[in-house]
């Protein structure tokens, strides 16, 4: 008998340490429409079967909170019931010795008040609110609800312009997407049951990048309608593709030299190559649409003469403007914002960073195209300075890691004070607080003034990338109504105001992503279409394969190749090299085809038409 | 062509053919449940399952396409196993008190159990029992229900109502009405098409035999019986019998047996209906600045719901005329009383008819003209009938052949085809030249309106005008060319609505054969009739002619507007969750 020992896990332990890894693979693919109290009566008897079994509150309290949901799922409830699941569940949260006990209660107790209207319909009429309305998750997820498992079908047959042609069915910017979506898509993605997500976007890049010949959609007939689009980011530029296509004329105004929005303002060439963003809005033009750039609506044009000469508008002009810290010596020389540094390069000024020490402000996706593409402009040393930690970054975690690797430090946990000013005005250093990692608030962990010293961060160039607003006055002035620096629009992207009038995208929403600006002006197409008296459908004749062997062995997710750090830091070529023929093949095999298994094959699985 | 082995047997079927469909070229008839050709291939119930040679799973054949070089079983002992738990764990949810239940015998899922050999219960017994108005035409048992999912598609993608739905998720998953909706205060047509497509006795109609024999055995009751036409088409299917000895006057004779008192056709109503409807749609067409068109027809209760619920502002646009159910109710307890000589109370008006939404339309209130009474006490669907004839044991192959009475029992040809679609606008077509031109036209100068084609359209001269007419059967399609007409993408003059595909002879209340779709041959069989007739001019029916002369004098009188027209206005109906949309 040794007095102490190795404790090895035994084959039991083993095996349930699996399953609580399936069992966290599948909340990720839970999909959407499920009945949120048969969801919290099943975490309940989970959070049961952790318990030890030790305190009168966890080991019998939670069992009759389990039978009490029960009663309300069974139809044997009344109001009664849920007075006494809420003060059940609240003296186990208060009398409960550890978490494992007034954790489970929280749970009821927040679905008791988050979800209360569907308890009461249990109670009152036996039935749920809940409603499976898009049961293909990846196609519930996306914004522009694209056909995902048609296309993923279509490229691993090789029919890649089938495969475009049935994304720009809901999406025009399939090559925009192909680089830069942010891919909620591939959130919930069933395969994840499994082993993983399928790389969703890395196989729309290979059938962006292999098509062979491009098409022109095909036109209604005119309808001899005017429709003008205010804007010709990704959002206007998709409204104006789809009510080109129905028919309508469509005449787009941009203010600045090029179309694009922030895809070329915005976003910089390494990660969204030019030539291919102007291939896209090539493709997007050849519907028709008339363009007038450098024209400012509200400056150049007033909006009374607009709604004149026009059926229909649809304002979609993003959030361009840059928003102010608010310290002290934000006005000095060699303070600038991201949007100013990434415009110019949008329109190929690219100023020279040779030898300088940039310091940025922000952990937003925009700080950290700001960061990368101060690295490739030469500069001696990139910080980003942020308030909370890595892991609490707005920015997508591969970006944060792909600015690392191309040098950039991050000093995180430091809150900006103040920037420091030499004689002649020039900023200098930033000066910073440290922070302390605090209390969840909102769901996420806040940070607090620590009781550090602050520190000096010296400078040569300070640019601040803490989020966007719009530029609202000119239209403000016309009447559209704002609300919280944003224009406030209709769940169906009309505005109130006068007839005619619609708003989507960033402009309405805040900054969001691409992917949502793109539905934004698909929901305004057909809105607008509607508006003008007419129900053009936007179809498509693509015939989707059927699904094939189904591919249920486990299996690895195919990632996006990277060129070294140490090659790509140095110009703003492409980072981001596609999938091999091989990969897509076994990347493609791996969808699950949720639009043929489960509820797919019997509601909502493709919808041909819009 | 893709070639496969099914059961060690070489297939060679199209691309895309499912493995379900592939097998029966071959004479392998795998067992389904959820499946509906073409509306509900979507692999619930896993009956069909198979066993495919390399793939990890048992797959449902009836939705999994062949692929070359396939090496399926469909009797593996992996599939015989599954094939059998999934009925097993379909049966410990499913109320199996078949002696009680109105589809034994021709239940689908009683069929595959009983094919199956299943004789026990492995699995605990978990029936869940919802309430139903009890008062509903209508009635779902969700004890029955096994969530094959039919009526949901049914009535998504043929009716295009949306009336049920799936509710709640996991173990609680359910159909019920859409919405939260209950079902009375739902746009249900009542058209019955889930009934006859339900696998299992979840979905019937109201039974309502009690209160006919309670009827008959009142001896103060003077019991009348009308048949609609489309019934005679089917009534006989229980017993099997050919169409030689399936004919109307064996069924006559067997409805007599039953103990009424009067058995008459509502073939007689039908050219009465003509009579008035034709002449309406010629007095609109005459004041044509007064009317809206096109003039629909009003003898379908399921599109009248329809329109009432859908496009509201169209009421106007149906023709008064009552029914031909309705009109017989009226006749026989005012016309018919007086000339027997009784207390039209103490008649007591049954129909039967192929139709859920007619056991509606006889309660509708204001549907009582002649006495205060309603003018059709009760109406039975063809299956209650049937019900009726087995619980007497009468075996009608054995009965000799009766004649309907007299004189609200003979009917012409134009009558007999309103069963089935384009019938009655074929009818009213035939008079209505005759009407305008004191000529009959030829009676097959129509034949634009005959087949099975949803959406059916022709123009025809009428006394040197043109009518532009159509006929549309299936609510998804009468959707369609209403959607159309308010557009202003058709025009038409007269348009004829029939809510059930192919019209009544497919109607809800006809016997249910697993899904089949029956309209056609019992429309054809209709048709024979027609053309067998001596007579096939609804205005040429001699007791139709004889009571005009002897009670309602003309079509459209004083008489006539009482008693056989009907205000489509004066009834509330629940209006569609769409109209909410529109506005």
């Amino acid at each position: 008998m040794s007095r102490l020992s190795i404790i090895t896990p035994s084959q039991a332990q083993t095996t349930v340490e699996s399953l609580y890894k399936d069992l966290e693979r599948r909340i990720i693919a839970s999909p959407p429409g499920l009945c949120p109290v048969d969801m919290a009566a099943s975490f309940l008897k989970l959070c049961h079967a952790q318990t030890c079994g030790k305190c009168t509150p966890c080991r019998i309290g939670l069992a009759q909170l389990g039978n009490l949901l029960d009663d309300v799922l069974s139809g044997n409830a009344d109001m009664d019931t849920l007075q006494l699941i809420e003060d059940t569940a609240q003296t186990i949260y208060d009398t409960a010795d550890c978490a494992i006990g007034y954790e489970a209660a929280n749970m009821v107790l927040k679905g008791v008040h988050g979800f209360r209207d569907d308890y009461i319909e249990h109670i009152q009429h036996n039935r749920c609110t809940a409603t499976l309305n898009q049961p293909v998750p990846c196609v519930s997820q996306c914004p522009a609800h694209v056909d995902i498992p048609g296309y993923i079908a279509l490229v691993n047959e090789g029919r890649y312009d089938d495969a475009v042609r049935l994304i720009r069915q809901d999406n025009p910017f399939v090559t925009t997407c192909a680089f830069i979506c942010e891919h909620p898509c591939e959130n919930r993605c069933r395969r994840n049951m499994l082993d993983d997500s399928v790389n969703i976007r890395g196989i729309k890049r290979f059938a962006a990048d292999h098509i062979s010949n491009d098409y022109v959609p095909a036109l209604a007939e005119p309808t001899g309608k005017k429709v003008a689009v205010i804007g010709g980011g990704p959002g206007g530029l998709s409204a104006a593709y789809y009510l080109s296509i129905m028919g309508h004329k469509v005449t787009v105004f941009e203010q600045r030299d090029k179309l694009g929005g922030m895809l070329r303002y915005g976003i910089p060439s390494y990660r969204l190559p030019r030539e291919r963003l102007d291939d896209e809005i090539k493709h997007i033009l050849s519907t028709g649409i008339e363009v007038k750039t450098n024209i400012s609506i509200g400056k150049d044009l007033p909006i009374s003469k607009i709604q004149k000469q026009y059926d229909a508008i649809y304002i979609a002009i993003g959030a361009h403007i840059d928003k102010k810290i608010g310290i002290e010596g934000e006005d000095s020389n060699n303070v600038i914002s991201a949007v100013e540094m990434l415009r110019a390069i949008g329109d190929g000024n690219y100023p020279d960073f040779k030898g300088k020490n940039i310091v940025v402000i922000g952990g937003g996706n925009v700080a950290m195209d700001v960061v990368r593409s101060s690295v490739r402009l030469g500069a001696e040393k990139v910080t980003c300075v942020y308030r909370r930690r890595q892991e609490d970054m707005t920015a997508l975690e591969e970006e944060v890691e792909g600015a690392i690797a191309e040098g950039v430090v991050m000093a995180t946990l430091k809150a900006p004070v103040r920037i420091e000013a030499d004689e002649n005005g020039n900023a200098v250093a930033l000066w910073v607080k440290p922070q302390i990692i605090s209390k969840v608030k909102g769901g996420r962990p806040s940070p607090a003034n620590s009781k550090m010293d602050e520190e000096r961060i010296p400078a040569d160039l300070i640019i601040v990338s803490i989020g966007q607003g719009i530029e609202s006055h000119e239209f403000e002035k016309a009447g559209i109504p704002v609300k919280r620096g944003n224009f406030e629009a209709m769940d169906l992207g009309g505005v109130g105001v006068s007839e005619g009038l619609f708003a989507g995208g960033d402009c309405v929403t805040g900054p969001a992503t691409v992917i949502r600006a793109i539905a934004a002006g698909k929901v305004a197409a057909a809105n607008i279409d509607e508006y003008l008296g007419f129900k053009h459908t936007i179809a498509h004749d693509v015939e989707i394969p059927e699904p094939k062997m189904r591919n249920q062995e486990p299996c690895g997710r195919v990632e996006m190749h990277e060129r070294d750090p140490f090659e790509r830091k140095c110009d703003f070529s492409c980072i981001e090299d596609g999938m091999t023929e091989e990969e897509m093949l076994q990347e493609t095999s791996r969808c699950l085809r949720c639009d043929h298994y489960g509820y797919g094959v019997f509601k909502g699985g493709r919808l041909r038409e819009w | 062509m893709v070639k496969l082995t099914i059961d060690n047997l070489p297939v060679k079927v199209k691309e895309g053919t499912t493995i379900l469909k592939a097998a029966e070229t071959v004479g392998i008839h795998i067992p389904t449940l959820c499946y509906l050709e073409g509306i509900n291939e979507i692999g619930a119930c896993r009956v069909c399952i198979v066993e495919i040679e390399g793939k990890q799973q048992l797959e449902a054949s009836c939705n999994t396409a062949v692929e070359e070089g396939m090496v399926v079983y469909t009797n593996s002992p992996r599939v015989r196993k599954s094939r059998r738990t999934v009925v097993e764990l379909i049966l410990s949810q499913h109320d199996c008190l078949c002696a009680t239940c109105v589809r034994s015998g021709n239940c689908e899922l009683q069929t595959v159990a009983n094919d199956l050999g299943i004789l026990k219960q492995t699995y605990k017994r978990e029936v869940k029992e919802a309430d139903w108005p009890k008062s509903f035409p209508l009635v779902r048992d969700m004890a029955k229900c096994i969530k094959c999912m039919r009526c949901v598609q049914i009535c998504d993608k043929v009716q295009d109502m949306h009336i049920w739905d799936v509710e709640g998720t996991g173990s609680r998953t359910n159909i019920d009405v859409s919405h939260n909706r209950s079902i009375k205060e739902s746009d249900c047509t009542i058209c019955g098409q889930c009934i006859t497509h339900c696998p299992t006795g979840a979905l019937r109609e109201r039974d309502d035999t009690d209160k006919v024999l309670e009827a008959l055995a009142d001896p103060n009751k003077i019991t009348v019986i009308q048949v609609a036409p489309a019934v005679r088409t089917a009534w006989a299917e229980y017993w099997h019998l050919d169409k030689k000895k399936a004919t109307p006057g064996r069924m006559v004779a067997a409805i007599r047996k039953l103990g009424f008192d009067y058995v008459f056709d509502t073939n007689f109503s039908a050219d009465l209906t003509i009579m008035e409807e034709g002449s309406e749609l010629l007095a609109r067409l005459g004041k044509r600045g007064v009317y809206k068109f096109p003039m629909f027809t009003s003898c379908c209760p399921g599109w009248v719901r329809f329109l009432k619920s859908q496009f509201p502002d169209m009421t106007g646009q149906l023709s008064t005329a009552k029914s031909p159910q309705q009109m017989f109710g009226a006749v026989a307890k005012s016309y018919f009383a007086e000339k027997i000589g009784v207390d039209p109370r103490n008649i007591f008006c049954v129909s039967v008819m192929p139709c859920t939404a007619k056991k509606h339309e006889c309660a509708i209130p204001g549907m009582n003209d002649a006495c205060g009474d309603p003018d059709v006490d009760i109406s039975l669907t063809t299956r209650e009938l049937v019900r009726l004839i087995r619980a007497d044991h009468i075996t009608p192959d054995e009965l000799k052949e009766d004649q309907f009475d007299s004189p609200l029992g003979s009917g012409t040809g134009a009558a007999v085809i309103f069963g089935t679609t384009g019938g009655v606008m074929e009818a009213a077509l035939r008079s209505a030249v005759y009407l305008a031109t004191g000529e009959n036209p030829s009676p097959d100068a129509f034949p634009e309106m005959r087949g099975m084609d949803g959406w059916k359209e022709a123009t025809y001269e009428v006394a040197g005008k043109p009518l532009r007419c159509a006929v549309v059967s299936g609510l998804g399609n009468t959707r369609k060319i209403v959607e159309a007409i308010r557009r202003g993408e058709v025009e038409y003059e007269f348009v004829e609505v029939m809510a059930c595909p192919g019209g009544c002879a497919g109607g809800g209340g006809q016997p249910i054969h697993g899904g089949k779709e029956m309209a056609e041959s019992r429309g054809g069989y209709l048709r024979e009739l027609d053309e067998k007739s001596e007579l096939r001019f609804s205005h040429e029916n001699p007791d139709v002619i004889r009571m005009y002369e002897e009670y309602f004098q003309k079509p459209l009188g004083h008489k006539s507007h009482r008693l056989l027209h009907t205000d489509h206005d004066a009834w509330e109906m629940p209006r569609s969750p769409r109209l909410a949309n529109r506005e």
